[in-house]
């Protein structure tokens, strides 16, 4: 039986007569990483707030490394978490920042530096919060989540505001994490980032979950899509009509053809081309993003 | 506690604030002080609203605490402003959820705060007396003062009292700008608060109304530091003062506890 890092059941917050989240229930496995997504508003930083007990669920219940969220002195010791981006002292430096917040843990005050070297803040240590960077803040905000050598991590956003090189550093230091067992749950608008690390996914949209379980498994219950060029796009049209008698929906994006059909139905639709007197330029069998299937999902679009 | 004690020490030490802190106490130390001594000779008074006190009352033992008990009101202040902020300030910079994620007793957060601010304000104090004290006895010889009775153990006692009733006048200041804090949570509005109807709204009121004027928090908590006055005991004004911190207190610590900490 598998253990688990997270689990929620039937959690809701109620503000007024709007649901923040409504009836949700999702699992969390230990030791994966586990992404968190849902267009902004959908609940996600609430419910990442009642997980570390800031704020009290209106109804339902939840477990944070086998323990109740009604007691949250019992866990959050073994846990790492930013939330909502980074939240410092401006006047005080970013290791005493740390400092800070290592004494009122009771951890080793030996291991701001540590952490401070991981996140690259070393050499900037003992200036001032105010003069950082949004990469360096962020960057600092996640040293602090690591203090307590965490066995679950919770991030919200935790790229936001860094370089491509900043971004990579932090999915290099989740997958540190997770080979070595830590169980990390994290929220983030940058879908690619979570496809290539997330093991498994919640999904969100208006309060509710509209997925929990494997990365993968989501992506494969997807559609997939055959992508039709003609040489002459003059064509489109006609290939369109062939495709439909051939029993396939299309839609045209980009003077592609998007046939929704599986990858085996290629060697058909380029007949019924050729047939047609339809020469394609190209032809190819795509599996739909996380980013695809979020949009499809929650509604959103760019 | 003690952890969060510590934590909070951290913060309460850094340069801008300590170092401004002591500017600010130190200067009105020395102002006050300096009135007493320099204006002795003069009609418009050296004292607070333009009472006189002369050669004759300063030589006294008490002589030597007169500066120190003029400044026991503005410390309050300092406190109350230096209390709200420091309060009010984790929640408009976010950082309450930092502490409350590492320390998730509320109430611990609240005590070790609470204590962490009294050390700083004793610090404020013991410094505000000692720069009061020095100056005195610098300026007694220009002001033709004899200063023998300031170094009998009478004064020394009425130092350690006066230091230990400014002291708690100014945790009874600092405990309402915490409260404040809590209420608000937002620095400039629980100083504003605090300090217009410390400074304003509670003379105008016992200007016109005089027989509230005893019930008034921030008078009773001046009172406290002037050790009680003919109109005012100090026990009413200890009890009162106690009163009201044990009920806004209660009321600021329920919120604190059961309010969602969602910024």
């Amino acid at each position: 039986m598998k253990k688990i890092a997270i689990s929620i059941s039937d959690l809701s917050k109620i503000y007024g007569k709007n649901a923040a989240l409504s009836h949700g229930n999702f699992e969390v496995p230990v030791g994966t990483v586990c992404g968190f997504v849902g267009p902004n508003g959908s609940g996600k930083t609430t419910t990442i707030r009642m997980l570390l007990g800031l704020i009290t669920p209106t109804e339902g219940s939840a477990t944070v490394l086998g323990e109740s969220i009604e007691h949250p002195e019992k866990y959050l010791p073994r846990v790492g978490a930013m939330i909502e981006g980074p939240a410092f002292y401006p006047g005080l430096s970013g290791r005493e920042n740390l400092k800070v917040l290592a004494e009122l843990g009771g951890f080793p005050l030996s291991r701001v530096d540590e952490l401070l070297a991981k996140v690259d803040l070393a050499d900037r240590g003992g200036s001032k919060f105010k003069t950082y960077s949004l990469g360096m803040k962020q960057r600092l905000g996640i040293a602090a989540a690591l203090l307590p050598n965490p066995e679950l991590l919770i991030l919200d956003e935790p790229t936001n505001g860094l370089d491509p090189s900043g971004i990579q550093e932090v999915r290099e230091i989740i997958r540190d994490l997770a080979a070595k067992g830590t169980t990390v749950f994290v929220s983030s608008h940058i879908l690619s980032e979570l496809e290539m690390i997330s093991e498994y996914l919640v999904m969100l949209r208006e309060g509710k979950v509209i997925f929990s379980g494997k990365t993968q498994e989501l992506l494969a219950s997807q559609k997939p899509i055959i992508l039709a060029k003609p040489e002459y796009e003059v064509d489109l049209t006609k290939l369109a009509s062939q495709v439909e008698a051939a029993g396939f929906s299309s839609v045209v994006i980009d003077s592609t053809l998007h046939i929704t059909a599986p990858k085996e139905a290629s060697a058909a639709i380029n007949r019924a081309a050729f047939e047609a007197g339809i020469t394609l330029s190209s032809i190819s069998a795509i599996q739909q993003t996380l980013e695809e299937t979020f949009f499809e999902m929650t509604g959103e679009n760019t | 506690m003690i952890r969060v004690v510590i934590a909070e020490v951290r913060k309460l030490r850094r340069p801008s604030l300590l170092l401004g802190t002591i500017a600010t106490v130190g200067g009105l130390s020395a102002l006050f002080t300096s009135i007493v001594f320099l204006m002795i000779n003069s009609k418009d008074g050296n004292s607070k609203r333009g009472e006189h006190v002369g050669v004759e009352e300063l030589s006294q033992a008490s002589g030597l605490i007169y500066g120190f008990r003029l400044v026991g009101i503005f410390l309050g202040i300092v406190a109350l402003c230096i209390f709200a902020s420091q309060t009010a300030q984790e929640y408009s910079l976010g950082t309450l959820r930092n502490l409350l994620v590492r320390q998730p007793s509320r109430m611990k957060i609240l005590a070790g705060k609470f204590i962490a601010m009294n050390l700083f304000a004793l610090v404020m104090v013991i410094f505000a007396g000692t720069m009061s004290i020095a100056l005195s006895f610098a300026l007694a010889g220009r002001a033709k003062v004899d200063t023998s009775s300031w170094t009998t153990g009478a004064a020394r006692k009425l130092l350690f009292e006066s230091t230990l009733n400014i002291f708690i006048a100014t945790l009874c200041f600092g405990a309402v700008g915490m409260i404040l804090g809590l209420l608000f949570r937002s620095p400039i509005s629980a100083i504003a608060v605090g300090v217009l109807w410390t400074l304003i709204l509670e003379n105008i009121l016992a200007a016109l109304i005089t027989s509230i004027a005893k019930w008034l928090p921030g008078l009773n908590f001046s009172n406290l530091g002037e050790g009680g006055n003919m109109i005012l005991s100090y026990k009413h004004s200890l009890a009162t003062s106690l009163a009201y911190l044990i009920i806004s207190g209660g009321i600021a610590a329920i919120l604190f506890k059961r309010r969602d900490v969602a910024n």
